[in-house]
C-alpha cells in the first residue's frame, strides 16, 4: 500500500471535521425546531443562520477544556449579591477557565437557545438540560444571563458584552494568560454606540488575542437590518477602527476556522460571516421579513414545519 | 480650618503603591478627576479608555471579573447618566468590585447642568448591589478609597475634588454605614451630608448660641444606612428633622430620612434642603447654595420654621462664624 501523501492526508482530516461541523449544524437546528414546535414559538432563524458558526467555535476554533460528561443545568441560584455564596455562571459548560485555554461570551442573550443546543450536541450539556428552558426556578433562560448554561456574562441589553469581554481580554493579557477570547455577535449589535466605543477601544488597546466571530444575516427584530438602519460597508467601518477583519461564508466550517489560526499581529479579530436565515429551513422564507421570533400562524402551519423537521 | 489642594491625587498615590491588582480607567478626565499623578507614577496600571464611558463601565465589570480592583474616574453625571444601563447591567447585577468615584456632586460645580450630578443619589441607591459613599472633606477623601476597596462589591462615591477643606481629624476616617455625631442635642436633628457639611457646622455653632440644642450627624455612607445612631438621632427631637444634601431632595438623604421615619413609625416632622424639584445652572457654587437654599443660612431659615420663632439671625452673623477661608470662596474651579 503507498502512504497517502500529506496533502491527502490534510484534506481527509479537513472532511472529517468539517463533515463533523456540518452534521452537528444540522443536528443543532434540527434540536432548535423539534424545541419550537413543542413550545409554539421560538428563535428559529437565529438557528439556521448561526449553527455553523457556533458548531466551528466549538468543534474546531476554541480550545477549551473538555468535560467528563455532559453537565445538567442546574437550578437557578438567584441573584448575584454579597449574600448569594451560592451562584455560579454558566461558563462551567465551557470546561474548567484556565490561562492558556479560551473563553467564550455569548452577546445575542436571544441566541441562548442556539448555544444551548450546541452545548448539547457536542456533548457539554445533558439533552434533558432542554426540558428546563423557559421553566420558571431554572437557570437555562429564555433571553440568557450569566448563570445560564455557556454563559459568563450578562448581555441581553445588547452591545455590553463586547465590552466586557475586551476588559476581561486586557486582564488575561496583564495576567500574561495565553488563552484567548471569543465573542459571538449578531450584526444588528453594530447600531449601537457602545459597540463602536468598544471596537475603538479594543483596537487601541491591542487585544489581538480577543476574536469576534459576527453573523451577519442580515436579519434584525423590525426586519432587513439594510431597512431599520443601514450598517454596510460593515468590513470597511471595522477595518477603519483598527481591526483586522475577514469576511467568510457563515456556513462554511472550513473558512469558518480559517482566519482563527492566523498569527496575532496586534489587532483584534473580526470574522464577518455572512449567513442565510433560513439555511437548512427554506421553508421559513415564508415569514421574511419578519423572520426574528417564529410563531405558527395556524395549526397547519405547525404540522407543515413537523413535516420539515422529518426532512432536516 | 486647613484647606488641602489635589487631596486625592496624592492619597491615589501613595494607597496604590503596595496594590498592583488596582488599575485606574478614565474618561479624558484624568487631572480633572486628579488621576493624572496615578497615570504618571503607574503607567502600567493606567487605562485611557476616551470620551466613551459606556463601554468604560463595561470594560471595567471584565476586568473586575478578572480579579481587578477598578477604579473609575470621570465626572459623576458621566457614569450614572451616560452610562446607566452599564452600571446595572454589567457592574450591579453582577456585584462586581467596580469602584465609581463621581467627581462635580451636585452644585459644586459652575459647568451647569450638564455637568451637575443632582440626582446621581437617588439613581445609584436604589440599584441592587451598589454601595453609596459622599465625601465630605479632606479626611473623607484621603479614607474613602480604603471603606471602597474593602467593599466586596460595587461602591459609587461622590468625590470632592481642588481646595477640600479638612473638617475633621485625619485620624478620624471614614469608616461604612458609620454617621459622625457633631453635636448633641434634643430641640432638632440635623442630617448632611457632602460639602452641605461644612455649611451646618457653622449654623449648628450659632443656633448654639440662640440656646437650641441640636443633634448634628454626618452621613457618609448613603447605602447602606442603618446605623442605630440615626434612626436614634430622627426618633429624638421635640421640634422635627432637618436634611441637608447637595442633591434633590429626593431621592437622597432627605429620601433617606423620610423612609426611615415612615417605616419606624417615628411621626417627626422633616424639613428637607436640598434641591427642590429643579436642575440647577452655570454660577459658583456659594452662589448656587445661596440660590437653591442649601447653605447654612437656608439651615438658620428652616430651623426657624421648624421651631416656630424668631432667631434674630442675619446672613452678616454667619459670615463671622466662617473664621476660616471656605471651599466657597476659592477660586472657580476651572473644568
Amino acid at each position: 500500500m503507498i502512504p497517502p501523501t500529506s496533502t491527502a492526508s490534510d484534506t481527509r482530516t479537513i472532511m472529517m471535521w468539517t463533515d463533523d461541523v456540518r452534521q452537528t449544524a444540522k443536528r443543532v437546528r434540527r434540536r432548535v425546531l423539534e424545541h419550537i414546535l413543542k413550545h409554539n414559538g421560538g428563535y428559529m432563524s437565529q438557528a439556521c443562520s448561526s449553527a455553523e458558526i457556533l458548531s466551528t467555535l466549538y468543534l474546531k476554533v476554541m480550545n477549551l477544556a473538555p468535560l467528563d460528561k455532559p453537565l445538567r443545568p442546574r437550578p437557578f441560584p438567584g441573584v448575584p449579591s454579597r449574600n448569594n455564596r451560592l451562584y455560579f455562571t454558566g461558563a462551567e459548560f465551557n470546561g474548567r477557565a484556565q490561562a492558556h485555554q479560551d473563553r467564550f461570551f455569548l452577546s445575542p442573550a436571544h441566541y441562548a437557545l442556539v448555544l444551548y443546543a450546541t452545548l448539547i450536541e457536542t456533548g457539554r450539556m445533558d439533552p434533558s438540560g432542554l426540558d428546563d428552558f423557559n421553566r420558571d426556578g431554572s437557570s437555562v433562560e429564555m433571553i440568557g444571563a450569566e448563570h445560564s448554561p455557556g454563559m459568563e456574562v450578562t448581555a441581553g441589553s445588547l452591545g455590553q458584552c463586547l465590552s466586557q469581554a475586551a476588559g476581561i481580554a486586557l486582564a488575561r493579557r496583564i495576567k500574561g494568560e495565553q488563552g484567548k477570547t471569543w465573542v459571538f455577535m449578531s450584526d444588528g449589535e453594530f447600531q449601537i454606540g457602545q459597540t463602536w466605543e468598544a471596537l475603538a477601544a479594543a483596537s487601541f488597546h491591542r487585544l489581538d488575542r480577543l476574536g469576534v466571530y459576527v453573523d451577519v444575516n442580515r436579519q434584525q427584530c423590525d426586519g432587513l437590518v439594510a431597512n431599520v438602519m443601514n450598517l454596510e460597508p460593515l468590513p470597511a467601518r471595522l477595518e477603519s477602527f483598527g481591526w483586522r477583519v475577514v469576511r467568510v461564508d457563515g456556513h462554511d466550517p472550513a473558512g469558518l476556522a480559517a482566519p482563527a489560526t492566523q498569527a496575532a499581529d496586534g489587532r483584534p479579530l473580526a470574522v464577518l460571516c455572512d449567513t442565510d436565515p433560513c439555511h437548512g429551513l427554506p421553508l421559513l422564507r415564508e415569514h421574511a421579513p419578519k423572520l426574528h421570533y417564529l410563531r405558527f400562524g395556524t395549526p397547519g402551519e405547525r404540522e407543515t414545519y413537523r413535516r420539515a423537521l422529518e426532512s432536516l | 480650618m486647613e484647606t488641602l489642594s489635589r487631596v486625592h491625587a496624592r492619597n491615589l498615590v501613595t494607597w496604590a503603591k503596595d496594590k498592583p491588582k488596582a488599575v485606574v480607567l478614565s474618561a479624558d478626565l484624568t487631572s480633572s478627576c486628579e488621576a493624572d499623578a496615578f497615570r504618571d507614577a503607574y503607567p502600567d496600571r493606567f487605562f485611557s479608555m476616551g470620551v466613551a464611558e459606556q463601554n468604560m463601565l463595561s470594560f471595567a465589570a471584565g476586568l473586575a471579573r478578572e480579579g481587578f480592583l477598578t477604579l473609575v474616574h470621570t465626572f459623576a453625571v458621566f457614569i450614572y447618566r451616560r452610562a446607566y444601563d452599564q452600571v446595572a447591567m454589567s457592574v450591579a447585577y453582577p456585584n462586581l468590585a467596580v469602584k465609581m468615584f463621581g467627581f462635580l456632586p451636585g452644585i459644586s460645580t459652575p459647568g451647569g447642568a450638564t455637568h451637575q450630578a443632582v440626582e446621581d443619589v437617588a439613581l445609584m441607591r436604589t440599584l441592587p448591589n451598589m454601595t453609596v459613599l459622599e465625601t465630605g472633606d479632606a479626611t473623607e477623601v484621603e479614607s474613602v478609597l480604603e471603606v471602597a476597596a474593602s467593599v466586596p462589591g460595587p461602591v459609587y462615591v461622590r468625590m470632592l475634588r481642588g481646595q477640600v477643606p479638612r473638617l475633621f481629624p485625619a485620624s478620624e476616617p471614614l469608616r461604612l454605614d458609620q454617621p459622625r455625631v457633631l453635636s448633641r442635642g434634643k430641640d432638632l436633628t440635623i442630617l448632611s451630608s457632602g460639602l452641605c457639611t461644612e455649611e451646618a457646622l457653622q449654623a449648628v455653632a450659632l443656633l448654639k448660641t440662640r440656646g437650641v440644642a441640636v443633634e448634628h450627624l454626618h452621613l457618609s455612607t448613603l447605602k447602606p444606612c442603618s446605623h442605630p445612631a440615626i434612626l436614634q438621632a430622627l426618633a429624638q427631637p421635640k421640634y422635627g428633622v432637618l436634611t441637608l444634601e447637595n442633591h434633590l431632595v429626593t431621592g437622597g438623604l432627605g429620601s433617606i430620612a423620610a423612609e426611615m421615619i415612615a417605616e419606624n413609625g417615628l411621626g417627626v416632622k422633616l424639613y428637607r434642603l436640598g434641591l427642590q424639584d429643579t436642575f440647577a445652572h452655570g454660577a459658583s457654587r456659594g452662589y448656587l447654595m445661596r440660590e437653591y437654599g442649601l447653605d447654612a443660612f437656608a439651615l438658620v431659615q428652616a430651623t426657624e420654621r421648624a421651631l416656630n420663632t424668631d432667631l434674630r439671625i442675619c446672613r452678616e452673623d454667619l459670615a463671622q462664624v466662617q473664621v476660616d477661608a471656605l471651599p466657597s470662596e476659592a477660586k472657580a474651579e476651572d473644568l
